[in-house]
């Protein structure tokens, strides 16, 4: 009986939380649409600095933007056809928005899934070597590293990985390891200084037993919120990236949809966008609540 | 202070005299064409060389490094304090405040703020002076910025309101205020640091990348971002080793600024 | 403890590895020609085409009646062997080859001409291609007499209207595939959108070479779909692609550098960066500033103060040529050479501005109520070689007292600038001319027209010239001879010259890289630069690649 309470409380909290989310994020979709809408250069189209076009035909194109004219008309046709499942039709690329959508979002998941499993491991390997070692060696070299690292435009970084044919999630780890490292590194350095690991060391007990049994869980929180921080930045650099490296992905359509100003493509691409962060960090959030043993 | 932090804090000293004083050290004024050099090497007319234009590429280090090395510490600080405000506050009061901080910082990390930069642009004046432009960019990027390290901060902060000492602290009598002040916040101190010291390159960088919306440095001013967006030709730098001495500049400051900010707190 | 770390070190790099070796090797070389579109085909009906990557494909894989031979620029018998048109302009007779199909095998009548331009023709159809016929108001009447003729009369003289029929691709009136049944060399056989489109050869194209061989010797083009021009640059030098059709300055020098023989300067072209003021009555500038600008002492005094050749050798490496009117001197029979060639003369420029009331004091140039002379030039952001001319024409200026800003705005946003608020200064673009004949810059000189950028749309023509200009347009477009055509657009070309409401500053260099593996390239100076032969190319063994893998 318990147990059946137990889960229904449970489906009814991931039902709240689920809905929740869904509205913040066609929340955020709907002020990208004001952002978009207001913007110098809305409406306006290359095509008019043509000469080859006639008075009469920049007239009817011009006749087409009126379609979008109205935003709290745009608001409305939006969330109605968003509840039958229909994303709009993109304005420059003249495609079903889904489809679009379907095409590109697995290859920049999947980008992004790799980048930021190889930031990951290495960030940690060389946040714990550095602690391990304890030396001003490591230390330096490793600030040099990230240091160098940051310092170069994601163009520049686009580019290499392009020199040496590398896919493009390995500029996107680049990217994303100089913030993951240093932020670790302190973790750690925080956790190690805790009175309890010294304690423990005292006792005689092994390094890798303390580091799984007294300092990742201290340290796990912050680690989870990391690690939702991290899928921000990871999608954010892999929309230059894509584009430098013209990758047909997620981040490249966000581009051309800014560029063009495609008011159904930016709108559709910032709610899958804000959707996936806040699933990304509700999830992170609830891995860090549990690790630390918090009940709701 | 430890010898490192000592070399640290005697370049960034070095640097930011180099910037005060740069009008003795050039050679020509940032502006002047030389044109019968483009592109040329390093001489005793142009210790560093001259740029496509046949601009003393060292005049324009000099300059840039006033621009860049004023306003994104500026910017970074300001970002910086807004996360820091935002996130302890978030994670020692907890419950709905927390919550809906959480979700404004994901929500804000969507969105696409390059229309809000554009229409800042639409709204200035064509003919505002370039360094009122610049100024205004780094604010923007300041207001903009903080996003990234609220959950952390808030997750950190988290922690520490569970610990002992500020449960002794709460039932001795202090004031919330008091207690964020005095003992969640410093002891939140390293992942300030750690937040400021990556923003800079970061705000440096998007300074450049602004430039594509009319907000950034215009001609003929120079800045480390508008050097740096140089180096996509990597033949070219290659064969002119020279035009590394930005990136190298800016590596040094951002180094620099991390070894001189103490990176370890020991939590008594 | 240190060894486990560097094992799991090791781990994650071979994690990379394996990305690093092995990535995509380049396509070799025996019939598949490949090389990149700088955006995506918006569409592939001929009729609807708008932008240089569906250009480029209607120009692949469309059968037209006349063709423009790029090199000669002379007119050459295509689907039509020959044509007449009437001694009023207003009708054009076809007599079409016989004997040919489509791609799908569907054969080819006239029944597909006169459907190609009933639809071209069609008032609801907008398009750039199907507007430069729009002459005058009325019906388009098409007859086909017969299955190898046909006459198309339009209700006014059309000019320059064989060379029209060069953009106009004949579509199937019968074949189910609609569009996608072609009469050109290549057909496309795959899109992959974002990516790349693959052509394949025509098996139907009539087209055969001197010793009877059927065109074209390709069996394929790739065209990958590639924004980026350092990548672009990059894969040719990889010899992943085998050419580019519009290089840069920049990177034509790298690549001369690295591999002379690929690297193809073809001229001055028709392409023409250029500069103007606002002269808006409405627009929300201060007074002073509009009486500056309209004033034509002080937009002349500009043009003498800009030192062109600089512009031309130190932006564009030498690969420009100063350009001081609309037409280009590569287009020979247009270009009005007995035109003066104007100097670089900043002291010439000073005593023009005192005859307008400009006086030059302690290094500053002040108008005559005392008021500095400053204005904001603005340009779209990302092309480095107009920033650059911006900030040489800044020095340039200062030498007289002018002070100059250079903002760079988003393409939109410049767009909204100088079509619908008029919220600027001055402003520098370029042109990228297609065409040789200037009918198709008509809707640039006409006063009520949307291209006038200075003073678009006027109900009236706002000043003399301006009128002059308009009914020069008009009996040139109405005219029916070229020599009576060549005399009003040679006043046009004097008008703009003494005006200025254009500033032209350079012409550039028409600049390709084809790979020595390409055989019977020819490059010319209009576009399509580097495959405007493409039925007549071949792929031979390329030495280079060999070094370079």
């Amino acid at each position: 009986m318990i147990k059946h309470e137990k889960a229904a409380i449970l489906f009814r909290h991931a039902l709240r939380r689920f809905s929740f989310l869904l509205c913040l994020g066609i929340a955020g979709a709907l002020f990208s649409a004001t952002l978009v809408r207001f913007a110098p250069g809305y409406g306006v189209q290359e095509r008019e600095l043509d000469p080859r076009w006639s008075a009469q035909s920049v007239e009817a194109l011009r006749q087409e933007q009126v379609l979008h004219e109205g935003l709290a008309s745009f608001y409305f046709h939006y969330l109605s056809a968003l509840a039958h499942g229909d994303f709009g039709e993109s304005d420059s690329l003249k495609r079903p928005v889904r489809e679009l959508l379907a095409q590109r979002l697995p290859l920049t998941g999947n980008a992004i899934i790799r980048g930021l499993g190889v930031a990951w491991l290495a960030a940690a390997l060389l946040a714990y070597l550095g602690l391990a070692s304890r030396g001003w060696f490591y230390e330096a070299s490793g600030t040099a590293v990230s240091s160098l690292l940051l310092s170069l435009p994601s163009a520049v970084i686009a580019m290499l990985a392009v020199h040496l044919r590398a896919p493009a999630f390995c500029a996107i780890s680049v990217v994303v390891f100089p913030r993951l490292h240093r932020y670790m590194r302190s973790l750690l350095v925080r956790s190690y200084d805790q009175p309890h690991v010294l304690a423990a060391r005292a006792r005689g007990l092994g390094s890798v037993s303390i580091f799984w049994r007294h300092v990742l869980p201290l340290a796990m929180p912050p680690l989870l919120a990391l690690l939702g921080v991290s899928f921000a930045i990871a999608f954010g650099a892999a929309i230059p990236i894509e584009a430098l490296c013209d990758s047909p992905g997620l981040g490249q359509l966000a581009w051309q949809a800014a560029l063009s100003r495609d008011l159904p493509l930016i709108v559709n691409v910032t709610l899958i966008v804000c959707l996936v962060m806040l699933a990304a960090n509700a999830l992170a959030d609830l891995a860090g609540r549990a690790f630390a043993g918090d009940t709701q | 202070m430890s010898p490192v932090q000592k070399a640290a804090a005697l370049t960034l000293c070095l640097i930011f005299a180099l910037m005060v004083f740069a009008t003795i050290f050039v050679p020509a004024p940032y502006a002047r064409q030389f044109r019968d050099v483009p592109n040329a090497g390093p001489s005793t007319a142009h210790p560093l060389g001259t740029d496509a234009l046949g601009r003393d590429s060292l005049s324009r280090l000099l300059y840039g490094t006033r621009v860049s090395l004023l306003l994104a510490p500026a910017a970074a600080l300001l970002s910086t304090l807004i996360a820091a405000v935002l996130g302890s506050a978030a994670g020692f009061l907890g419950g709905s405040f927390e919550r809906i901080v959480l979700a404004v910082t994901d929500i804000s990390l969507a969105l696409p703020w390059l229309f809000l930069l554009l229409t800042v642009r639409a709204m200035l004046p064509l003919d505002v002076p370039p360094m009122a432009s610049v100024i205004i960019a780094f604010l923007m990027m300041g207001l903009l910025g903080w996003q990234a390290s609220v959950r952390v901060i808030c997750a950190a902060a988290r922690g520490v309101r569970d610990s002992d000492f500020l449960l002794l602290a709460r039932s001795s009598g202090c004031k919330p205020a008091r207690l964020l002040l005095c003992q969640v916040a410093p002891n939140l101190r390293p992942l300030f640091y750690a937040q400021f010291w990556i923003s800079i390159p970061l705000f440096i960088l998007t300074e450049a990348n602004l430039s594509i919306l009319g907000l950034g440095v215009m001609e003929p001013m120079p800045s480390w971002g508008n050097l740096l967006r140089g180096f996509e030709d990597f033949s070219a730098v290659a064969a002119n080793p020279w035009r590394l001495v930005p990136l190298i500049l800016l590596v040094i400051v951002v180094m620099c600024f991390q070894l001189v900010l103490p990176s370890q707190e020991v939590i008594q | 403890m240190i060894r486990r770390v560097c094992v799991a070190l090791t781990l994650t790099l071979v994690l990379c590895l394996p990305s690093f070796v092995g990535a995509d090797s380049a396509s070799q070389p025996g019939g598949e020609l490949h090389f990149c579109l700088r955006g995506e085909p918006k569409t592939f009906n001929p009729l609807l085409v708008e932008e240089d990557a569906s250009e480029a494909i209607r120009y692949l894989t469309g059968g037209v009646l006349i063709r423009l031979n790029r090199q000669t620029q002379a007119l050459e018998p295509s689907l039509a062997v020959s044509w007449k048109v009437s001694p009023d302009g207003r009708t054009i007779k076809f007599w079409l080859r016989t004997g040919l199909h489509f791609s799908d095998g569907t054969p080819f009548t006239s029944d597909d001409v006169a459907y190609t331009m009933k639809a071209l023709m069609d008032p609801q159809l907008h398009s750039p291609t199907g507007d430069s016929f729009r002459s005058g108001e009325g019906q388009v009447e098409i007859q086909a007499p017969s299955l190898d003729t046909v006459a198309v009369t339009f209700p006014a003289p059309v000019a320059g209207l064989e060379r029209l029929f060069d953009q106009v691709a004949i579509l199937s009136a019968h074949s189910p595939k609609k569009e996608m049944a072609v009469l050109g060399p290549f057909y496309v056989a795959d899109y992959a959108p974002g990516s790349s489109v693959l052509l394949r050869r025509n098996t139907n194209y009539w087209k055969k070479d001197k010793d009877g061989k059927p065109l074209p010797y390709l069996d394929s083009i790739r065209l990958d779909i590639q924004r980026n021009r350092d990548i672009e640059v990059l894969r040719f030098r990889r010899g992943e692609i085998h050419l580019i059709n519009a290089l840069d300055a920049e990177y034509f020098d790298r690549l001369q550098k690295e591999m002379p023989a690929a690297a193809h300067d073809a001229g001055p072209g028709l392409d023409a960066e250029f500069m103007w003021f606002n002269q808006v009555p409405t627009a929300p500038l201060s007074e002073q500033k509009k009486n500056w600008f309209r004033a034509t002492e002080f937009r002349k005094a500009i043009s003498m103060a800009i030192n062109r050749s600089d512009l031309s050798r130190v932006v564009f490496s030498g690969h420009a040529q100063p350009a001081f009117g609309p037409v280009s001197p590569a287009n020979h029979f247009w270009f009005n050479s007995s035109l003066p060639v104007p100097q670089y003369d900043s002291v010439g420029a000073l005593r023009l501005l005192a005859q307008a009331g400009f006086r030059l004091q302690d290094g500053t140039l002040r108008d005559s109520s005392g008021n500095r002379v400053e204005f904001t030039v603005i340009t779209n952001s990302g092309n480095k070689s107009r920033e650059q001319m911006v900030a040489m024409i800044q020095q340039d200026l200062s030498q007289i007292g002018i002070k100059v800003n250079l903002v760079t705005l988003d393409f939109p946003s410049l767009i909204e600038r100088i079509t619908r608020t008029y919220d600027y200064e001055a402003c520098l673009l370029g042109l990228v001319n297609t065409d040789l004949d200037p009918n198709s810059q008509m809707n640039v000189w006409l006063s009520s027209a949307e291209n006038h950028q200075w003073n678009p749309k006027q109900s009236k023509p706002a000043t003399t010239w301006e009128a002059e200009l308009d009914r020069l347009m008009h009996s040139q477009a109405s005219a029916t001879s070229d020599k009576k055509r060549k005399a009003d657009w040679d006043r046009v070309q004097q008008i703009v010259a003494e005006q200025q409401p254009f500033i032209y500053l350079v012409n550039k260099d028409a600049m390709s890289a084809i790979s020595p593996a390409v055989v019977g390239s020819a490059p010319s100076v209009l576009d399509p630069h580097a495959y405007w032969n493409a039925d007549a190319l071949r792929l031979g063994p390329d030495p280079a690649l060999g070094a370079q893998k």
